[in-house]
């Protein structure tokens, strides 16, 4: 089933990359929902229990050989629990809607684009799917080099620069994570890199020193290699500075990919890695994981506040928004880990409505900036008011996603007794970052959307077309669902996440 | 002649079939020629000559796949001066590959060359003295064999008469090949002096006891490593490398830099481990393991830095191809006596030579395709080229990407054997050097990838990217379908090329 959506994706991206330009968007959107309603029979059919690295039951598993070298076996592992499913869900819906929402700005070289998108995609699932360690790397790396591309060729001004410092970044990062998950697979006995059977034997504690390290410094210095590579693609404060670049100059539908769901490749990671494999370091380094978490929430926000163009805003803010998941891992409760894979989903549909909104009237007034803009709200009143719905989920309104994530993580981590007990204080410090969220929307809302219309322009600035409005209605109405049955995701989840807990990670 | 003392039995024969069907080739093309002198036959002897390297090819493979040469069964010739085992076989397969896409991209490169014949009838030359010194089992036959590969491929440099710079190249590579050739013949006639045979295994018998004459031994394998560092242009012996590549024809530099290459080095992995066993050579002080690992450190380092600086595309693959050397002379530094992962390290090196065979050819013969454009050779002419030719810069894109070893291509999986098998032998210095030097490739391989898709074009020269040479595509994307295939099918590859290295060091 899996290895069929991979390759329909796959197939697709090439088929797309060599037809001509003049179809290329439409055959993209048509030919990206055979991978949508595919994870979506998926969802329907899914019944997996457990988690998929500790002795879970999992969907769709396939497990067979696909190399070996030196004793280590390579396989081709693939299969869902509660925990990918909504991510891989996540992935074909976004990427369907990014399709159609790049019809507008997305004006030369098409079929490559939309080659690239698609290539993308199929990277992406792989990515969340993948149960073996190198199968799992080839996909996570492969992602990077359509994001360099497709920031490099389609985006803005400064976009070679920002696609450069994208691709070191990330590369270092994932170079450093290698190392250390290479040295934690030498020192243990078993000679696999399947995710599942690599956490049993670090849970059996089998793990023998290599390089005369010991096992507790081994595991640290995993652990920390692990943790600094996924962070960066987080991004954490203070290695975000990669991200405001890249989604500045990244065409509207990159964007919404990069922040919906890139990001959240790194938190995924870090929820399957460091805190599912390690949670006894997960647990130690609790405090200074913590502290670097509320740093992001309330550092990312201020850093929004600050700024004048609006796409700066919403990336920003993602950082902001990234920081609560990992306060939700460190909690390491049920409604922390639970909330923070809930929020993985939530942050990326409403970021992929900030981002596709603030595109849709950046297309009718080629601006951004806060300062230029005034009145919008009557020039293109659904585009606009959907930009509001989206800001107000930011916020944390009830009854949508944003809320339901954020909730849940804040009644984890204030219980939980992880940091020494100190989670209340950080928890508490964190939910005023809600406040300023709320303060720089509002504040960017008010002064570009309403008021009188003083935009100077040359061109006409009018309703948006009907292709730009309706994956933003869907993306809301995606919102608003699952923040009114949050159940719909949030019960495999919980089957998934409660094994962790209850493993306890030295709690 | 047959030994008379083996009369062998003609299914044995067949084991030698692809070096035969090499040489028959290029007679046949000489031939063709002869009868028609006059006509203008470039597809038909470009056609012939691909089918020659196929049907090499389809015999190296399937006799590598029927098994027996793999798990010993090797079938030697000629009192064991010729020995067919998985290992030759394997890098049969490499050179005929290379040569199959290098003829067919020739096809478009040479429509204005005269003498067309003679230029595919060298290829298959140097191509079956390559195939004889994979099987070569003798130090008598590593020599004839070796100058079998190199005669025709000083001329190949030197091909395009009216181009200096290919004159040039083809006199510096045939000066340092032609000394580097004499003092390998000094090196063999010293070990002979030493040990009293050519053969390998007695070579190796002859070294346990080799008493008074142990200096002189010892001389004789320096010489002899120093031979084959030229050979396969691991520094400090590199230096004729980038001319060569540079002023050759782009197909011949592909050729050169990937299949003459590996031809080096399948002799250098049969000649250190069958004949100068390490306890052995260790015992008189040689510790070739040790040389080589300085060999691959400085290969590694110097190539890639050198390469880094290039303004010229050509120039910088030609150094990044020193820098793969370095890579693959791992194979052997990493070795040490009685070492449990010693046929895992070796074998990562072969696979990893197949690997590069696929990835830099397809490199060099995008270089190629430019060149016939005429658009140029610096990273500033290749702006944009991919609004005009999108699929070749795909290709290319594959291509540097694998060679810098990023994951999505087979460079990946062949570059991480390697060094994982270099750890797990105890060599993690190597390893680092590698992986560092990986991280240090990757910058001037995305330049090109960097100015093929994102820089804009500067200048009118992207308006003569019109034609479509049919045939240097056709090997382009051959070499690019190859590369990220190797990928997933790493694993035949890598555990062929284990149980080949195995055999060695039964």
């Amino acid at each position: 089933m899996l290895e069929a959506l991979l390759a329909v994706t796959f197939l697709a991206a090439f088929v797309v990359l060599l037809s001509p330009d003049e179809y290329a968007g439409k055959l993209a959107f048509v030919l990206s929902l055979i991978p949508l309603v595919g994870s979506l029979l998926l969802w329907q059919a899914f019944d997996a229990a457990g988690n998929a690295l500790t002795d879970g039951t999992l969907a769709f598993e396939t497990q067979a050989a696909w190399l070996e070298f030196a004793g280590y076996e390579i396989q081709w592992f693939v299969g869902l629990d509660g925990i990918s499913l909504p991510l891989v869900v996540l992935t074909t819906f976004l990427t369907t809607l990014s399709i159609v929402s790049a019809w507008t700005p997305i004006d030369e070289r098409q079929s490559q684009f939309y080659g690239l998108m698609l290539f993308m995609e199929a990277n992406l699932l792989g990515v969340f799917v993948a149960l073996d360690f190198f199968l799992w790397f080839v996909f996570w790396e492969a992602v990077l080099l359509p994001m360099y591309f497709l920031i490099g060729v389609w985006g803005g001004p400064r976009r070679k620069y920002a696609a450069i410092k994208f691709f070191v970044y990330t590369n270092v990062a994932s170079l450093v994570m290698f190392i250390g998950y290479m040295a934690l697979v030498f020192s243990l006995p078993v000679e696999t890199f399947g995710l599942p059977e690599t956490t049993a034997a670090i849970a059996a504690g089998q793990i023998d020193p290599i390089l005369g390290l010991a096992p507790s410094t081994l595991l640290t210095a995993a652990f920390v290699a692990m943790f600094f590579g996924f962070a960066v693609k987080v991004p954490v404060v203070p290695l975000h500075t990669w991200l405001p670049d890249a989604h500045v100059e990244a065409p509207t539908p990159v964007s919404v990919m990069l922040a919906g769901v890139l990001l959240k490749m790194g938190t995924y990671a870090l929820l399957r890695f460091n805190f599912t494999m390690l949670p006894e370091q997960a647990s130690a380094l609790a405090v200074p994981i913590a502290i670097i978490a509320v740093l992001s929430v309330i550092y990312g926000a201020m850093l929004a506040l600050a700024q004048q163009d609006l796409k700066r805003i919403v990336a920003y803010s993602s950082v902001s928004s990234m920081g609560y998941v990992i306060l939700g891992l460190v909690a390491f409760t049920e409604y922390g880990l639970g909330g923070a894979t809930f929020q993985m989903i939530a942050h990326g549909l409403i970021s992929g409505l900030m981002f596709m909104a603030v595109g849709v009237v950046y297309n009718a007034t080629h601006t951004r900036m806060v300062t230029d803009m005034s009145g919008m709200a009557d020039r293109m009143p659904i585009a606009v008011w959907i930009l509001v719905a989206g800001a107000f989920a930011y916020m944390g309104l009830p009854l949508m996603a944003g809320f339901a994530g954020e909730f849940f993580i804040f009644v984890g981590s204030f219980g939980s007794p992880a940091a020494a007990g100190l989670m209340p204080v950080f928890t508490a410090v964190a939910m005023f970052g809600i406040v300023i969220v709320a303060g720089y929307l509002l504040f960017a809302m008010q002064k570009t959307l309403f008021g009188p219309y003083r935009l100077e322009a040359d061109y006409d600035v009018g309703r948006a077309p009907v292709h730009d409005v309706l994956p933003l209605a869907a993306l809301l109405a995606a919102i608003i669902v699952l923040g009114v049955v949050p159940d719909l995701f949030f019960e495999m989840i919980r089957d998934a996440v409660m094994p962790l807990v209850e493993n306890g990670g030295g709690l | 002649m047959v030994a008379p003392e083996s009369v062998m039995a003609a299914s044995e024969w067949f084991a030698l079939a692809p070096p035969i069907v090499l040489i028959l080739t290029a007679l046949l093309l000489l031939t063709v020629d002869a009868i028609r002198p006059d006509e203008p036959s470039n597809g038909l002897f470009a056609g012939i000559s691909a089918a020659g390297a196929l049907v090499a090819l389809a015999f190296s493979v399937w006799y590598l796949v029927a098994g027996e040469a793999v798990n010993g069964g090797a079938v030697t010739f000629f009192r064991d001066a010729i020995v067919v085992d998985g290992m030759a076989l394997f890098f049969t397969a490499i050179f005929a590959s290379v040569a199959a896409m290098v003829v067919v991209a020739s096809f478009n490169y040479l429509e204005d060359v005269d003498n067309t014949a003679e230029f595919y009838s060298l290829v298959l030359f140097a191509t079956s003295g390559m195939a004889l010194m994979a099987v070569s089992n003798s130090l008598a036959t590593v020599f004839v064999s070796l100058e079998l590969a190199s005669l025709p491929s000083y001329a190949l440099v030197a091909f395009l008469k009216s181009d200096k710079g290919s004159i040039e190249a083809g006199t510096k590579y045939f000066l340092i090949g032609a000394v580097s050739s004499a003092i390998f013949a000094f090196g063999i006639s010293l070990v002979y002096a030493a040990t009293g045979s050519l053969l390998l295994t007695e070579v190796a018998a002859g070294l346990a006891d080799v008493d008074g004459l142990a200096g002189v031994a010892g001389i004789g394998i320096v010489m002899v490593l120093a031979g084959f560092a030229f050979k396969t242009a691991s520094v400090p012996f590199h230096f004729w490398a980038p001319e060569a590549y540079e002023g050759a024809p782009a197909p011949v530099s592909a050729f050169l830099s990937s299949a003459s290459k590996a031809a080096g080095f399948v002799v250098a992995f049969r000649v250190f481990v069958e004949a100068f066993p390490l306890a052995t050579a260790v015992a008189i002080n040689v510790d070739w393991a040790l040389a080589f690992a300085i060999l691959a450190v400085l290969t590694m380092t110097v190539g890639n830095f050198a390469a880094a600086v290039q303004e010229n595309v050509k120039r910088m693959l030609a150094y990044s191809s020193v820098g793969h050397a370095g890579y693959a002379l791992i194979g052997l530094a990493a070795l040490s006596a009685g070492g449990p992962h010693n046929a895992d390290v070796m074998g990562a090196a072969m696979a990893h030579l197949l690997v590069y065979g696929f990835m830099n050819t397809g490199a060099f013969l995008f270089v190629a395709m430019v060149e016939y454009w005429g658009v140029g050779r610096t990273y500033d002419d290749y702006a944009g080229l991919a609004r005009k030719a999108p699929m070749a810069s795909v290709a290319m894109t594959v291509f540097m990407f694998s060679l810098a070893g990023l994951p999505p291509f087979g460079g990946f999986f062949s570059k991480y054997f390697l060094f994982a098998g270099a750890i797990q032998n105890g060599f993690v210095y190597l390893a680092a050097v590698g992986a560092v030097n990986s991280a240090l490739s990757l910058y001037f391989y995305s330049r090109v990838v960097k100015a093929l898709w994102i820089d804009d074009p500067t200048g009118s020269s992207l308006d003569a990217v019109s034609s479509r040479p049919t045939g240097i595509y056709a090997a382009l994307m051959f070499a690019a379908v190859a590369t990220v295939l190797l990928l997933p099918g790493i694993g035949p590859v890598i555990e062929t090329a284990q149980a080949v290295a195995a055999v060695l060091f039964a």
